[in-house]
């Protein structure tokens, strides 16, 4: 059978029950058959249907009395021999169930059942997010925010007990099983036609290996986001198409090379893939000049690359001996101040504490700062639970690597025109980026703005195709931005970018840019704004007051005459 | 030679044998049907039950299909003659005992229908 797995819990218990079900069968037939010989009062013995009411109401301790007449002493006997029978029977029988829900293959296997009938329940798009860790937290919490569902597989119970205790709107089914296994990845529905998505967060790269894996061959249609630590995995996922892959620390020693080199398109590039609800602090640019980095792992190494591409000296602080030339390497434990001297720590411009201890880094960060109060000081914080002395302690900068891979993925999923913009973004000169930056600041402020992609097609914008294919009239960008509340005040909206589908794009166009059907476009704004930009393109009414300020009349009948006026007119 | 077989091949020939053993004679005379004889084959059938009992192959559940089929006909049989002994008071009237004999004959076929699948399977396997 194809899906034997989850269906066999009954099967399970019907198995382990045989044997006191069967005892229990023949302890009643003993008993019924035996009162049915037994001689009663007057040699007349009970039959069938007596014996079997006398029997069913004293196996099972109910005991009426002796039913219907007065039992003979050889019934008595009998009876007497029947009760301590009935009584064995039953405490077997009880122990056996008891033991049996006891049972820990049996409560999995009811667990899975449950989880099976849950994720089948689901008639919306969800998201398959393996491991329920810092980053599984967030993007649960986040997914949930923004009214989609996830279903959660997670290997520690623990963790994934954690789940229940979070309030969540939605409910969030949530399996403890393995999730490289590709048998628990379409249990969790992978091949149902509502998976959206496929998140591998775990923390261990060969599971996130296997669980990519099975997606592109399971389901090479879904996209799958996959966090990767080590650069080998990572290569290895991108050889069959891995959709996208998350390096946390590649990514950050990117958004440091760029802010070195481009700050606002750097703070350009947060504000817009800012967790929603949360508000973006523009701290200082980090200055260019000598750096000292402590902690050669694997961020180190990678934060000292992005060093070495935009030029910026870096002296090493490390417990291992030095790696190659090139830079200045001080040996020792950067958390003593002779060793913060020793790399003229008095003359350096930033630090980066990158070991992978908290303490350590707090430790470094705090010395560094009393050593020369004006560093720009880079912390890397490995583990959440520490955040309370992060907090207290003012870093300009703060890696949470969970941080970064679940706004990562959040801005993959909900909005797919945002990487290219970004792309887009990092090829201008900040300049350019300065000027768009602080255009739309200034309308929206620094709270993390809604972000959104929309398809003008016939099915996400349906009024406003049928009117670009109906009409040939032109429809420029500026006209669709208006409140449809009241079409003189402009929508709290802008567009990022506009992508054709013959692979052209304009970056940041301009409300004169004329609209094609099938456009896809790149928003930034206020929720509301997402809601009545949704309406315009969706609702024909909506649409026409927009464009031309024109109330249509509803229904046949006033169509027809507000025709038949305007032909008079 | 398994124990396991030997026990479950057992149970349901003899569900069958006991079933047909109540059937045989004329359909009416109540000399002809030992109401003993009923009791054993519900007895019997009831185990048999237990027995198919988690097999999760095809033919497990056709066995278990078949095993419910013949327990369901037998306790209908049962009640008939608890009805007609004890609560009518006619006895194993010549009606009575036509309507319980019937109720046995069907869940008969149920039985045959098993031992044939036991047959079949035991032929499929050839081991």
């Amino acid at each position: 059978m194809k899906e034997a797995s989850h269906h066999g819990t009954l099967f399970l218990a019907m198995r382990r029950l045989r044997a006191p079900l069967i005892t229990l069968i023949v302890i009643f037939s003993v008993s019924v058959l035996g009162l049915t010989i037994a001689p009663g009062p007057g040699g007349q013995s009970m039959s069938f249907f007596h014996a079997f009411y006398f029997i069913s109401y004293t196996a099972t301790t109910i005991g009426f009395g002796e039913i219907p007449l007065a039992f003979s002493e050889q019934q008595r006997l009998w009876v007497l021999i029947c009760i301590y029978m009935a009584v064995v029977g039953w405490a077997y029988t009880l122990a056996s169930v008891f033991a049996l829900l006891q049972d820990r293959n049996f409560q999995a296997a009811v667990e899975t059942e449950r989880f099976a009938r849950a994720v089948a329940r689901i008639h919306a798009p969800f998201y398959l997010v393996c491991g329920y860790g810092e980053t599984g937290r967030l993007v649960c919490r986040t997914l949930d925010r923004m009214g989609q569902r996830a279903v959660v597989l997670e290997t520690n119970s623990g963790r994934a007990g954690e789940l229940e205790l979070h309030n969540y709107v939605s409910d969030l089914p949530v399996l403890v099983t393995d999730a490289s296994k590709p048998a628990n990845l379409r249990l969790a529905g992978l091949t149902s036609r509502y998976c959206r998505g496929v998140l591998a967060l775990t923390n261990d790269d060969n599971a996130n290996l296997a669980i990519a894996i099975s997606t592109r061959l399971l389901a090479p249609k879904i996209p799958a986001l996959c966090r990767a630590e080590s650069a080998e995995v990572a290569a290895n996922m991108a050889s069959f198409g891995t959709r996208h892959i998350i390096e946390p620390y590649a990514k950050f020693a990117e958004y440091l090379a760029l802010a070195l080199h481009a700050p606002n398109a750097y703070h350009l590039l947060t504000w817009l893939t800012g967790r929603p609800g949360t508000t973006i602090e523009r701290h200082r640019d980090p200055p260019r000049g000598k750096w000292v980095l402590c902690g050669y792992g694997s961020f180190g190494k990678v934060l000292v690359e992005a060093f070495d591409r935009e030029e910026v000296p870096v002296t090493i602080i490390d417990r291992a001996p030095a790696e190659g030339p090139g830079h200045r390497w001080v040996r020792g434990d950067g958390t003593g101040g002779n060793i913060l001297e020793r790399a003229n720590i008095a003359q350096a411009v930033g630090i980066v504490a990158s070991t992978g201890n908290d303490i350590d880094n707090l430790s470094i960060a705090v010395t560094a700062r009393e050593l020369n109060p004006d560093l720009f000081v880079i912390l890397r914080m490995n583990q959440y639970a520490n955040h309370d002395l992060f907090d207290a302690f003012e870093s300009d900068v703060t890696v949470v690597p969970s941080e970064i891979i679940a706004n990562e993925c959040l801005a993959v999923l909900t909005t797919p025109l945002l990487e290219p913009f970004l792309e887009a973004v990092r090829a201008r000169d900040d300049a350019w980026s300065a000027n768009l930056l602080d255009g739309l600041i200034e309308r929206f402020g620094w709270d993390v703005p809604t972000v959104w992609s929309v398809r003008l097609n016939v099915s996400h914008a349906p009024a406003l195709y049928r009117h670009l294919m109906r009409n040939s009239a032109h429809v420029r960008l500026g006209d669709l931005l208006r409140n449809p509340h009241d079409r003189k005040q402009p929508l709290d909206a802008a567009a990022l970018y506009l992508h054709r589908d013959d692979s052209d794009h304009i970056v940041a166009p301009s409300l004169d840019t004329l609209i094609r059907p099938g456009d896809r476009l790149l928003l930034v704004g206020r929720l509301a704004a997402r809601r009545d930009f949704a309406l315009t393109v969706d609702n024909e009414h909506t649409l026409v007051y927009v464009l031309t300020g024109k109330d249509l009349p509803g229904g046949l009948v006033w169509e027809y005459l507000a025709r038949r006026r305007e032909k008079t007119t | 030679m398994n124990l396991e077989k030997v026990i479950f091949g057992f149970f349901i020939v003899l569900a069958a044998t006991l079933n047909f053993g109540f059937f045989v004679g004329d359909l009416d005379d109540p000399a002809h049907h030992d109401i003993y004889e009923l009791f054993a084959a519900i007895v019997v059938n009831f185990i048999a039950t237990v027995l198919k009992f988690g097999d999760r192959t095809q033919i497990g559940a056709v066995h278990l299909s078949t095993s419910l089929v013949a327990d369901l006909q037998l306790i209908a049989a049962a009640m008939v003659w608890g009805y007609g002994v004890h609560i009518a008071g006619v006895g194993m009237s010549p009606e009575y005992t036509a309507k319980v004999v019937s109720l046995s004959g069907g869940a008969m076929l149920a039985n045959v229908v098993s031992v044939i699948i036991l047959i079949a399977e035991t032929i499929m396997q050839r081991r």
